[in-house]
Formats: structure tokens, C-alpha cells, sequence
């Protein structure tokens, strides 16, 4: 269903013809009226609540209500009582973001340039997990990563795993979710990127006596990092905050920091240490992704 | 040397095609799943061939409601969240105003804030406003239109952006007047764009469990059902719901294919 993802990353592809000139006037106001007034009340104003609850005095509850003492503390709590699922949230949202980028990037080279007339077939195959449910698909790796499936007896097989090894309930089963999960978000920046390069840049390299090892570190790498960049921060982000392949293919010992947002919000009602953890996660999102973009060079995404 | 050279002129092909069959291994297992028929209550595994799923797709109690739920509400999300980021997109490309670099900011952060701290805002803000026994539908409804809108910004302007603007002149000095113009012209000529965001919003809808999760009350959707029985016995129906979703998905994108198709012999 989400062709229309692939049309919206190949869409900005190619020359743009003269734009009509800008129009003056309050037409502009009006259209834009309705769609921003809708994401200043139901994004930007719960943002700003989100962070007022967390500075929430910590021993109010939701039928009491809660008195805004400018609790500071709340934030000190969370970080020592939730150390291990935040840095789990990182570690993993970073290793699966490092495998995506690893398998998306001969996949996204190939359908660029290898495919010929099989590139429409090829993109429509990258974007074909979104056509189907998010989480029946990840219920469908704990049938392929089972105890008795042909993917552990194979590794059983090859001495990899112990004869008592298993993936399921394992980090190794959680990661390979969220690399599985993400991997579209890569492959069609990625794809995007490589797309434009004018093929006789390489050539140029090549006729320079530049192996194809070389050629493609000083010109075919450089000139993907747009997407490059975009790909790993489309894929970091959801994966740094996603907590379904941690509860559907991992047990309580793999849990993120979303396990611990949702259950600190539905089950334990403690809203100011619930929301102390979200922007928690926030921050250190935004605070990752600015220096990200720095060292990586690309600021005009932004 | 010959054979070394094939291989380096194939390796790149064979490494993307493992990639893509670790992308279909899933969706494989789905439609392989939707004919299993499970030895225990807790298997996960494939123990037999059988049709009862598919002829009896309703069975497990609450999931075809769920689905009739998340159906609702994607329609509804997409209907709102079209068309206001549609007149979002044309106030972007064909109009001055102040603000522009705010306004871009406003749309691009729900798109790179991780779902979780979006569901947690939208529940603070509700809890606050002393609406928290009454989320349900109507939550849902506001949150996915939110969610979505960013998205119908980006692909509507990639389209409008696109666009030759001469033809539009064109139509003008041929004496037409600007909402001719505009309909019988621009209009036609930006719809896929549309009609590419509508579907976009829709699957972004219909899949959604993070920010749903959060906010639904007591209402279920059709991930939070699944979710839901995660933690228990799974129906193997959830994998006929599957199997269909990617039959229709299949079909758009065929009918989509062959209407290029036409336009390309057309032309």
C-alpha cells in the first residue's frame, strides 16, 4: 500500500521545471490555516504538555491530579531507575541501524544502477513488507526464529549455536526485528542518493585510473551521503523508540524504553516519571542527530 | 579471469537478491501461516495444512471488529489528513507568506519524533484537559490525521513542485479563467500526487500501534487486537487478515501499473 512512500522518495528525482512565480496575498494564510492549527494543537502543544508533565510533583496521582512543583528530580529518577532499557534502546536501535545500512546499501546500488528493466519490479519488492500488517510480520519472525525452525537447526547444525540454543527471547532475535522492520526506510534514501549520480563522474574516475574500489570510496560514496544520512536517521529514530519487537520476539530481559513508556503510562499510572522518560528519549534523539548531521556534513537536510 | 569478472559484475546483484528475499521470508510465512493449523494452543510453528482459517476468517471473537474498526478510522485519517495537507502543499509552492521556515520545521518534526513520545504527548494532553475517560474513536481519529498530515505535505509538494507551470499558462491565454483553469488543468495534473498520499496515509493508519496503543481507551484496533492476543494464544486468522491485506495492496499497485501503462501507449 505505500507505493506512494517509493513515488514520494523517487518523485524528487530529476530536473524541476520552472516553478510559477509565489503569490502574494492572504490566500496563503487560509490554506495553510487548518493544517498547521491542526499540528500546533495535537503535536506542538502536547510536546509542550509532555514536558510540563514531567516536571509534575511525583507524589500526585491521576484521580488526585497532579500539582506542577517544577520536580527536576523526576528526571534523575528515571535515568538511574531505567538505565539498562535506555542504553539497550540506543545499543540496539544502533546495531540494527548499522546492519540496515549494511544490507540496504548493495540492494539500493543494484536497483540504481544493475536492474535495467526490472527497477520498478525491484522498488515495488523493497516497499512489499508495508503491505502487510506491522505486527503480524513480526509474529511471523517468531515462527521463522522458533525453537524447532529450519533457521536455528541450520545454525545447529554448523556448530554456531549450542544444541540447547535458541534465538527466540534473545537480543539477537530483537535486533533482527528491528533491522527487518526499518530496513525500507534505508533502502529508499539510499536509492534516492545514488539515483541522481551522473554517470560519468565514475567513468571520469575510472578513465583517472581509479580501481572500482576506489572509485566508488572517492566519488559513489561521497556523493550518496545525503541519503546515506537521511536512511540511517529514518531508520535510528523509530527503531530508538519502537517497543513491539522487543515484547513480540524478546522476554522483559530485552526490553526498550518504550516497554517502559507504555507500561509507566497504562499500567502503572505514574504520568510525571512516564513522561520525564519521553522526553528523555527525546532529547537524546535530537542532542544524537545534531552532531550526526554535523560530523556526517550535511546540514541543508535539516 | 573470465569467471572472476562475471562475479564481479553479478556479486552486487546476488548480495541485493538475498537482501530481498530477507525482506520476503516474512511475508511468506504470513501466507504459509494463514493455512497452518497448530498443534498446541502456543505454537508457533507450521504443523499442518489445513483451510479452516480462510473459511472461517471471523472465528477468533473481536478480530473482524477490530479490522472494521481500523478500516473506519483509516478512512476517516485519510479523508482529513488529505485534504488538509493538499491546501498545506499548494499554500507551500504557489504562495508568499511569512513564516515559511517555521512552517517547514512544524511539518518535518512529526516525521523524525520517535511514535512513542508523540502517542505519550497527545496522552499528557488529554489527560490534562480532563479527557481521559472518554478517548477512544474519536483520539485515534485526531492522532492519525496528525501523524499523517506531514506525510500528504511532502508527497502533494514533490508532485506540485514537479509541474510545468507553462501548461497552466497555456490554458490561461487560451482564455480560460483561473478555476478553469485550476480544475481542468492543475488539478488533473497534481491528483496522483493526491491519490499517492491518500494511500500512504491510509497504510500509515490502518498500521499504526504505537501512538493508537496510547491513546485508544477502550477501543481496539486491528494491530492492538493482535497485540493483544500476543500475549496468549495467537489465531492463525490474524495471518488470513495478513494475506488479504496483501492481496488488495498487490492489486493497487497492478492497477496503478497498468494505468502508467495506458497513459505511456497514450501519449
Amino acid at each position: 500500500m505505500s507505493l506512494a512512500a517509493a513515488e514520494a522518495a523517487g518523485g524528487t528525482v530529476g530536473h524541476e521545471p520552472a516553478a510559477p512565480p509565489r503569490r502574494r496575498g492572504s490566500g496563503g494564510y487560509l490554506l495553510l490555516l487548518p493544517g498547521m492549527l491542526w499540528l500546533v494543537l495535537f503535536f506542538l502543544v502536547p510536546t509542550i504538555q509532555l514536558v510540563a508533565t514531567s516536571l509534575y510533583d511525583p507524589n500526585g496521582s491521576l484521580d488526585a491530579g497532579y500539582a506542577m512543583t517544577w520536580s527536576f528530580p523526576n528526571y534523575w529518577n528515571a535515568l538511574t531507575s531505567f538505565t539498562a532499557p535506555f542504553l539497550r534502546s540506543l545499543v540496539y536501535a544502533a546495531v540494527s541501524t548499522g546492519l540496515a545500512l549494511l544490507l540496504a546499501y548493495p540492494l539500493a546500488y543494484a536497483i540504481a544502477f544493475k536492474s535495467g528493466r526490472w527497477k520498478n519490479l525491484m522498488l515495488v519488492a523493497v516497499i512489499a513488507p508495508f503491505f502487510t500488517s506491522f505486527l503480524v510480520r513480526t509474529l511471523a519472525w517468531k515462527s521463522i526464529l522458533s525453537d524447532n525452525g529450519f533457521v536455528v537447526n541450520v545454525l545447529q547444525a554448523l556448530h554456531i549455536l549450542g544444541p540447547d540454543g535458541r534465538l527466540l527471547a534473545t537480543s539477537v532475535a530483537v535486533i533482527t526485528g528491528l533491522t527487518y522492520n526499518f530496513l525500507p526506510f534505508m533502502v529508499l534514501p539510499l536509492y534516492a542518493s545514488l539515483e541522481k549520480i551522473d554517470l560519468r563522474l565514475i567513468e571520469a574516475s575510472k578513465d583517472l585510473y581509479a580501481d572500482g574500489f576506489t572509485s566508488f570510496r572517492k566519488v559513489t560514496l561521497p556523493l550518496s551521503m545525503p541519503g546515506l544520512v537521511a536512511g540511517t536517521l529514518l531508520t535510528f529514530i523509530p527503531a530508538a523508540g519502537d517497543y513491539i519487537n522487543a515484547e513480540l520476539l524478546g522476554t522483559p530481559k530485552q526490553y526498550m524504553i518504550g516497554n517502559v513508556i507504555d507500561s509507566l503510562f497504562l499500567v502503572q499510572l505514574d504520568y510525571p516519571m512516564a513522561a520525564a522518560c519521553s522526553v528523555i528519549l527525546m532529547l537524546a534523539i535530537v542532542a544524537m542527530v545534531l552532531v550526526y548531521v554535523r560530523r556526517a556534513g550535511t546540514e541543508e537536510l535539516l | 579471469m573470465r569467471a572472476g569478472r562475471w562475479l564481479a559484475d553479478h556479486v552486487v546483484m546476488m548480495v541485493a537478491m538475498l537482501v530481498l528475499l530477507y525482506m520476503f521470508l516474512p511475508i511468506f510465512f504470513v501466507v504459509l501461516m494463514s493455512f497452518n493449523d497448530p498443534a498446541s494452543r502456543l505454537s508457533y510453528e507450521f504443523d499442518g495444512f489445513t483451510l479452516n482459517n480462510w473459511l472461517d476468517p471471523c472465528g477468533p471473537s473481536g478480530m473482524c471488529a477490530s479490522v472494521v474498526k481500523s478500516l473506519q478510522i483509516g478512512f476517516l485519517a485519510t479523508l482529513g489528513a488529505t485534504v488538509l495537507g493538499t491546501l498545506v502543499a499548494f499554500a507551500l509552492v504557489r504562495h508568499r507568506f511569512r513564516g515559511r521556515a517555521a512552517t517547514s520545521l512544524l511539518i518535518f518534526l512529526p516525521m523524525a519524533t520517535p511514535e512513542v513520545v508523540m502517542g505519550s504527548s497527545l496522552l499528557a494532553l488529554f489527560t490534562s484537559a480532563g479527557l481521559s475517560g472518554t478517548l477512544g474513536f474519536w483520539s485515534i481519529l485526531v492522532a492519525h490525521i496528525m501523524f499523517c498530515l506531514s506525510f500528504v505535505v511532502v508527497t502533494v509538494k514533490a508532485r506540485l513542485a514537479g509541474l510545468d507551470s507553462s501548461l497552466e499558462q497555456a490554458a490561461m491565454d487560451l482564455y480560460a479563467t483561473e478555476s478553469q483553469a485550476f480544475w481542468r488543468v492543475t488539478f488533473p495534473l497534481v491528483l496522483p500526487g493526491i491519490v499517492a498520499a491518500a494511500l500512504l496515509s491510509f497504510s500509515l493508519s490502518f498500521d499504526d500501534f504505537i501512538i493508537t496503543n496510547l491513546n485508544a481507551g477502550q477501543t481496539t484496533t486491528f494491530p492492538m487486537y493482535v497485540w493483544g492476543v500476543a500475549r496468549k494464544t495467537v489465531p492463525m486468522q490474524i495471518n488470513v487478515i495478513g494475506t488479504l491485506m496483501l492481496i488488495v495492496s498487490i492489486t493497487i499497485v497492478l492497477i496503478g501499473e497498468l494505468n502508467n501503462r495506458r497513459r505511456a501507449a497514450a501519449r
